[in-house]
């Protein structure tokens, strides 16, 4: 479980996310949504620590992350994984350095031991036998899965996923869903996915919080976000005239 | 004010980087891929410019020592000190700013907008440390390995224009490459060349480093890199120069 209280963080005095308080449950897929620019992003990298909280705090479980130092965090860190909008795989690595990458750093294992492990990280993503391919040469979808092979190689408890689907074909998109779903139920992770695709939202939304501009909005299921009354979550979900209309009636 | 926070902003940058490594092995790794891009890949255009330096060398000094009062061996001799006290260490030197921090400024920079830098940061890993530290050591080493063969070659180009410019008889230039040697001058230019490489990579990596922005920043972090550090090897040249020389 992570908990984020009281979170709040300015850039050059202003409030970009202010006092937020949710927590993500551990086994489902727990999802930030929000229209682009409202904080989401920037509440995930103060979850990681990608940028330090002006205010607040961020619990993993019950230890405060917030509070710890750089050395202190990193073993917090070994037990983290990250997919990354773009992918953000290392341009100089092949695929099977990127996914050993974090193996490399972490285990003290001979390399027939990391291969193996790379390897079965690969199945699991569905792109066996890509070991030597560069980033460069790899399809949209296939540098997202080869992301969360390399998230994964560390058999993480924690799992963050920022905007996975954006830029990908609808049917990709829903695969790299069901992939962080499945994966999510697998190892029992605590996963926690920002997006602006409803699509995703409804596809495996299992803890949803809403942020409107900076501030935590709704929180709810992918059951609950349909009957909602909350008009700025409506406006956000059906951004079709028509659709709103007839969801009114 | 703006420049007080800039060289904070270094300052502290140059912490991390000067950081105990997380992983010792794969440090050391990437010391020997940069030993390989930085040096071995400088050797053309070093190699290029250092000949035909040493010959322009000569037949310029040749060009203002046109006097049969000024005995030949000294062509070589001017040939030599300029190019072990100046020519090689800064001028190669300058050269490297502009091959290889653009080159580091346009790598880091390029990783830290594709997010490959928070990457790292979330798996623990220094960034800063694992992606400076090992181009500042391994140009410390190569550099000056570099800047030896570049005297050797200037030289070379210079008494090789003796037999195509006849400006003076090869076996005087050649006997005056040879006299009032002070080999301290070696220690100095390779004093010189280790600090600018130090200033080319950290400068070069540090505009990478903190760029936000996209691909038009990339290339103005180039730029900067390479204008900055050519300044600073330009003012530290004269610093020690004062310092180790006079």
């Amino acid at each position: 479980m992570i908990e984020a209280r009281e979170v709040t963080k300015r850039f050059d005095g202003t409030d970009v996310i202010e006092d937020i308080s949710v927590k993500f449950e551990q086994g489902i897929t727990n999802l930030i949504i929000g229209q682009s620019g409202s904080g989401k992003t920037v509440l995930m990298k103060c979850l990681v620590g990608l940028h330090e909280v002006d205010d607040g705090a961020v619990y993993f479980e019950d230890t405060n992350f917030t509070q710890m130092r750089r050395h202190q965090r990193k073993s917090l860190r070994k037990q983290m994984g990250m997919l990354f909008q773009g992918g953000a795989l290392f341009d100089s690595l092949n695929v099977e350095q990127n996914v050993r990458f974090p193996l490399d750093l972490y285990w003290n294992s001979s390399y027939k031991e990391k291969l193996e492990r790379v390897n079965f990280c690969l199945e699991k993503v569905d792109l066996a036998g890509v070991n030597d391919k560069m980033p460069g040469e790899l399809s949209g979808g296939m540098v997202k899965r080869v992301a969360i092979a390399r998230a994964i190689a560390l058999n993480p408890k924690f799992l963050f996923c920022d905007e996975p689907t954006s830029g990908l074909d609808p049917k990709t998109a829903k695969r790299i869903d069901k992939l962080i779903y499945d994966l999510t139920s697998e190892f029992n992770m605590t996963t926690i996915m920002n997006s602006h695709d409803m699509n995703s939202v409804l596809e495996i939304g299992y803890n949803i919080a809403f942020i409107y501009r900076g501030k935590l909005w709704w929180t709810g299921t992918k059951e609950e976000i349909l009957e909602s009354d909350n008009e700025e979550l409506n406006d956000f979900i059906y951004t079709n005239e028509m659709i709103k209309r007839f969801k009114n009636k | 004010m703006r420049f007080i926070t800039y060289l904070g902003q270094y300052l502290q940058y140059m912490a991390e980087v000067l950081r105990k490594p997380d992983k010792g092995k794969m440090f050391r790794k990437q010391v020997f891929m940069e030993m390989d891009h930085i040096g071995l890949n400088s050797f053309g255009i070093v190699f290029i410019i250092s000949i035909f330096m040493g010959a322009v060398l000569a037949i310029q000094t040749a060009a203002q020592t046109d006097n049969p009062l000024y005995p030949g061996y000294l062509i070589g001799f001017a040939v030599r000190e300029s190019t072990i006290l100046e020519f090689s260490p800064t001028i190669v030197s300058l050269i490297l700013a502009g091959k290889v921090g653009s080159r580091i400024a346009s790598e880091v920079g390029t990783m830290r907008v594709t997010e490959q830098i928070d990457a790292l940061e979330i798996m623990g890993v220094n960034s800063a440390n694992y992606l400076v530290g090992p181009k500042i050591i391994a140009a410390s080493i190569v550099n000056p390995a570099l800047i030896i063969v570049s005297i050797f070659l200037s030289l070379v180009g210079g008494w090789g224009s003796t037999y195509i410019a006849d400006v003076v008889a090869p076996n005087e230039f050649l006997s005056g490459l040879q006299m009032w040697f002070v080999p301290y001058e070696i220690f100095y230019a390779l004093i010189k060349t280790v600090v600018f490489a130090i200033i080319i990579t950290s400068v070069s990596g540090f505009q990478g480093y903190i760029i936000k922005g996209g691909a038009l920043d990339v290339g103005k972090a180039s730029t900067k890199a390479v204008v900055y550090s050519s300044i600073l090897i330009i003012l530290f040249n004269l610093l020690l120069t004062k310092l180790l020389l006079v």
